[in-house]
């Protein structure tokens, strides 16, 4: 039951939002984060618990960087 | 640069010393189950689950509190799919159903709303279990139910959280040497929640997510990061340090910290919330549900929610316990350990 899905806001209606999940589309509860359309974000009991961070893939390869760097 | 190949066959061939590594998470378990990773780690590698399936760590007096409530004459308890079939000390919400209890299963807790709105006579109880992911819904739910004046919707909670019952798993002597932290729980709480256990205990908890990819970099990270008091965030999509403020706040706002009853481990200080007690008009009565009990006495449970045996070792397991004939919460909840090492045939 702690499931959290990621899906596409594809319309915002106030605490609202519409979402697709590849075709299958849902409304969440957008109470918790802002979101607007076209935002991926994470669904969990019918609610978004966050938006997508595209930045953060950036510091991901650092962190591999530095786990390669510890290998050694 | 480190590719998944790299990774993967260093778990294949790593042959230092012996290595536990906990995911607390239910939906962690699951991943690793049906994605299969366990066969290609080296032996020296062992995963175990921990409490993260909320369903599973939760005591049968809860249980037996919703069975009563749906049988009373004005009130229907709603609740997720998980929680139907787990049976408290002699019946399940499923039983009670066949014997005329009210007992609806919704998706969200948010639905129970308009089901509470459309339905003025009868009573609703929502069975509000869950983690930090989930209790931010319940505050949610609640501002609703506070803001249009609805007043035939209540919770009854066990609400769980994290940081108490892994600092109880790391007390116990277990031979964890490090932990998968949760990572929906995380999106909530941020990253950094778990640096005080991770330095207490000086082992790394590295945040994941839940793809294979995410897991095999989890297990790869861990190794290096072994007798490390470190947190790593290896699930930055959706995880910050911090987490989500916004719902930290709503959390906030209507629930305090509490004493909590963990199924097979008894109580612990500040490893759950309740309603404030401004808030306690909208309570279905979750005081002292602490009380456990086995549905059968051999069932080992409480040692598999904390890794101390995996589901294969329990002499019940595929014997008289199966999905269909669940002998433990375990076996029951679609995040239990022992449903899937049942349904995956995972051995180790
Ligand atoms: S296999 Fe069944 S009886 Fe054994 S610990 Fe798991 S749920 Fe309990």
């Amino acid at each position: 039951m702690c499931v959290a899905l990621p899906g596409k806001v594809i319309k915002t209606n106030g605490n609202l939002a519409t979402v697709d999940f590849n075709g299958n589309i849902i409304q969440a509860q957008a109470g918790l984060v802002e979101v607007n359309e076209g935002d991926f974000c994470l669904v969990h009991a019918g609610c978004i618990l966050q938006k997508l961070n595209q930045e953060e893939a950036v510091d991901m390869l650092e962190l591999f960087q530095e786990l390669e760097d510890l290998q050694r | 640069m480190i590719t998944l190949e790299t990774i993967k066959d260093y778990l294949k061939k790593y042959d230092g010393e012996e290595l536990t590594f906990m995911e607390v998470c239910g939906t962690h378990t699951a991943a690793i189950s049906q994605s299969g990773i366990t066969e290609i780690l080296s032996d020296k590698i062992r995963l175990v689950s921990g409490p993260g399936c909320p369903v599973c760590v939760t005591v049968a007096s809860y249980i037996d509190k919703l069975v009563s409530l749906s049988m009373e004459e004005n009130t229907c308890v709603a609740t997720f799919g998980d929680m139907l079939r787990v049976r408290g000390s002699e019946k399940s919400l499923n039983d009670a159903k066949a014997s005329g209890g009210k007992v609806i299963l919704v998706y969200s807790p948010m639905d129970v709303i308009d089901i509470a709105k459309k339905n003025t006579q009868l009573n609703y109880v929502f069975a509000a279990v869950g983690f930090e992911t989930t209790t931010p819904i319940y505050s949610l739910m609640l501002k609703q139910i506070i803001e249009e004046k609805i007043e035939n919707l209540k919770l009854l909670t066990a609400l769980k959280t994290m940081p108490k019952v892994i600092d109880w798993v790391c007390s116990v002597d277990s031979p964890i040497n490090g932990f998968i932290a949760p990572g929906h729980v995380s999106v909530i709480t941020g990253s950094d929640y778990f640096k005080e256990l991770a330095l207490k205990w000086n082992m790394p908890f590295v945040v994941s997510g839940f793809e294979a990819i995410d897991l095999l970099n989890a297990i790869y990270a861990l190794i290096n990061y072994k007798d490390k008091g470190e947190v790593l965030n290896l699930y930055p999509a959706y995880v910050t340090d911090k987490g989500n403020k916004a719902a930290q706040k709503q959390v906030e706002q209507y629930f305090t910290s509490c004493k909590s009853a963990w199924r097979g481990i008894g109580q612990i200080e500040d490893s759950g919330m309740q309603l404030k007690e401004e808030y306690l008009k909208y309570d279905a009565g979750s005081q002292n549900l602490i009380e456990d009990s086995k549905i059968n006495e051999g069932c080992c449970c409480d040692k598999v929610i904390i890794g101390t045996i995996n589901p294969t070792q329990c002499p019940l397991f595929k014997k008289v316990c199966s999905p269909e004939t669940p002998q433990g919460a375990c076996m029951v909840s679609t995040e239990g350990s022992c449903y899937h090492y049942y349904i995956s045939n995972r051995k180790r």
